[in-house]
């Protein structure tokens, strides 16, 4: 089992590290959500009341579990950008021709990735109490493994995309005809119940609907706060789950394919 | 299959339609440098890929030391270094860093890593950049610390691809010595590609590659004396007439390359005395001199290199 260890804990160790010596990385993956969350919370907090969010819940909490999300996301696609360059001319070119399979080298990148966006996500924890969300130990520790869950995910579909790409640009252009849209019908910007029902059903085959109902049923697991109508906390942990192991298939079988 | 060469046997490599490898057949033993010189586009670099497992094999077959890289491609790896054309290093790592990263891919780890990295860095000449970011090394020795991540677990096949490009000559030069003392001390053997006739100059044995056909196969010298005599470069104002004149008066058969004539013969220096002084004022420069290995190129394939 060590053989196989080592080189997926050197990969994780690299993804790390090279975050740590970027500090423009580190610094837009924190202000860039932060900045989206103040501006468009703040901006559409009178205006929006939807009926199925109770009269205590402004938008800026409502808005809350989707800011996570949206820095798990990003952490996530900055973290995997950088396979579509350097599998072609760089640094994975070496890692490829060393004897480690597929799955070992998508394994650590994703632990790799997987461990940043958490790092941010806690980050964005430690402002919950001021808007007004409070949770007991059982809340956090559900909260941090619905977002190891996540983060594991969309890092995978991350690589996923990354392993598949032959430039930078078609990355960009699957981020956001893809990747943000997901975010977006997540229930993270708005909830199901308002939409029509085309898109209302579009949200409901969306993974990341569940990932959000699982990261809002965990943060106020225990609580009395009414959370709207979305999908239940086990349905929800159960689809989460299963992303995050498609996902990681996925992306190793992309990578085998692709070498 | 002998477990000291590398054999490559009717490879044949297609992109689409576009044949990229034709009918190639090599072998190469360990001691040897091997150089792979053709023009960009004449399938070095698919041969490489292929050898090193990042491209699979579709026809043909290879074995190296031993392995047969259709089903064993796992095996081989452990034993190939291989230095890609691209850099491989992660420049936001340290040198040692980088070597650290290497050797845990490899299975190695502890100790025995820590003494392999160090014995590695004081024979590269490296020790005393080992703890510096890698962005902060010049080109040479990012180069160098590039091969000695390909030698960090001790492998018995080099693999480079265009080693030496962006290195100026003198960089050049000592990176070629570094390869012959590896060779020399190591007994391995090295397989790299080159567009450059005074690299390729300086390898054991030399194959020549055009259009995916491996057109000729000798050690340097060897290939220089297929060419009988001297070398004779003619730039002139029209190049067909005297070469029809030069034909019926001298007895020589002019290779029209581009808009210059070359020339083979023998006792060059009274040749050209006599051209100049037959053709005055059609001849604008003449270069004269031993064959190189672009002479023989284009002796072979009748196309100026690149």
């Amino acid at each position: 089992m060590v053989n196989v260890l080592l080189p997926v804990s050197t990969i994780w160790w690299r993804e790390i590290v090279r975050f740590y010596r970027q500090r423009s990385r580190l610094f837009s993956a924190i202000a860039q959500p932060f900045v989206f969350w103040i501006l468009i919370g703040s901006g559409l907090s009178a205006s929006f009341k939807p009926s199925s969010i109770s009269e205590q819940t402004g938008y800026i909490e409502y808005f809350y579990p989707g800011i996570v999300v949206l820095v798990l996301l990003f952490t996530a696609i900055f973290a995997t950008i950088s396979v579509v360059n350097e599998r072609r001319e760089g640094f994975l070119q070496g890692v490829l021709v060393a004897p480690v399979a597929r799955w070992g080298i998508v394994l650590g990148q994703a632990l790799g990735g997987t461990t940043l966006a958490l790092l941010q996500g806690a980050l964005l924890l430690f402002l919950a109490p001021l808007i007004g969300i409070r949770f007991g130990i059982t809340s956090l520790v559900l909260t941090l493994g619905v977002m190891t869950l996540l983060a594991f995910g969309l890092t995978n579909l991350g690589l996923l995309i990354a392993w598949r790409m032959d430039s930078t640009q078609g990355f960009h252009a699957i981020m956001n005809l893809i990747l943000i849209p997901i975010w977006l019908l997540s229930g993270a910007f708005f909830p199901s119940a308002e939409a029509p029902s085309w898109l209302a059903w579009i949200m409901k085959l969306n993974p990341l609907t569940y990932g959000l109902a699982a990261l809002r049923r965990s943060l106020y697991f225990g609580t009395t706060t009414v959370t709207g109508d979305i999908p239940a906390w086990d349905f929800s942990l159960l689809i989460v789950t299963l992303f995050s192991i498609l996902t990681y298939l996925g992306a190793t079988f992309t990578a085998t394919a692709k070498t | 299959m002998s477990k000291n060469t590398v054999t490559v046997e009717n490879l044949t490599h297609h992109y689409g339609t576009r044949c990229a490898l034709d009918n190639l057949s090599l072998t190469i033993s360990r001691g040897e440098i091997f150089c792979l010189l053709g023009p960009n586009g004449s399938g070095k670099t698919t041969l490489f890929k292929i050898l090193s497992t990042l491209m699979p094999l579709t026809s043909g077959s290879a074995n190296i030391l031993g392995f047969d890289l259709r089903i064993q491609a796992k095996a081989i790896r452990k034993l190939m270094g291989v230095v890609f054309q691209q850099p491989a290093l992660d420049i936001k790592l340290t040198v040692r860093e980088n070597l650290r990263h290497h050797g845990h891919l490899y299975g190695l780890n502890g100790k025995n890593l820590r003494c392999r990295i160090s014995e590695l860095l004081e024979k590269f000449g490296l020790d005393n950049r080992a703890n510096d970011l890698v962005e902060k090394l010049s080109g040479g020795l990012q180069r160098r610390v590039e091969i000695a991540k390909a030698m960090l677990h001790s492998p018995y096949v080099l693999l480079l691809d265009e080693p030496s490009s962006g290195l100026d000559v003198g960089v050049r030069r000592q990176l070629n010595d570094y390869l012959k003392l590896l060779v020399e001390t190591e007994n391995i053997l090295i397989l790299l590609t080159t567009h450059l006739m005074d690299e390729a100059d300086e390898c054991t044995r030399v194959g020549i590659l055009d259009s995916g056909k491996l057109v000729a196969l000798g050690t340097p010298k060897e290939l220089k004396t297929q060419i009988g005599g001297d070398v004779v470069l003619i730039e002139c104002n029209n190049s067909e007439t005297l070469s029809t004149a030069l034909v019926s008066k001298f007895d020589v058969t002019p290779v029209l390359v581009e808009d210059r004539l070359c020339i083979e013969c023998q006792n060059a220096h009274e040749f050209v005395r006599d051209v100049v002084a037959a053709f005055p004022d059609e001849i604008q420069a003449v270069r004269f001199g031993k064959p190189t290995l672009e002479d023989v190129f284009i002796k072979l394939t009748g196309n100026p290199f690149e």
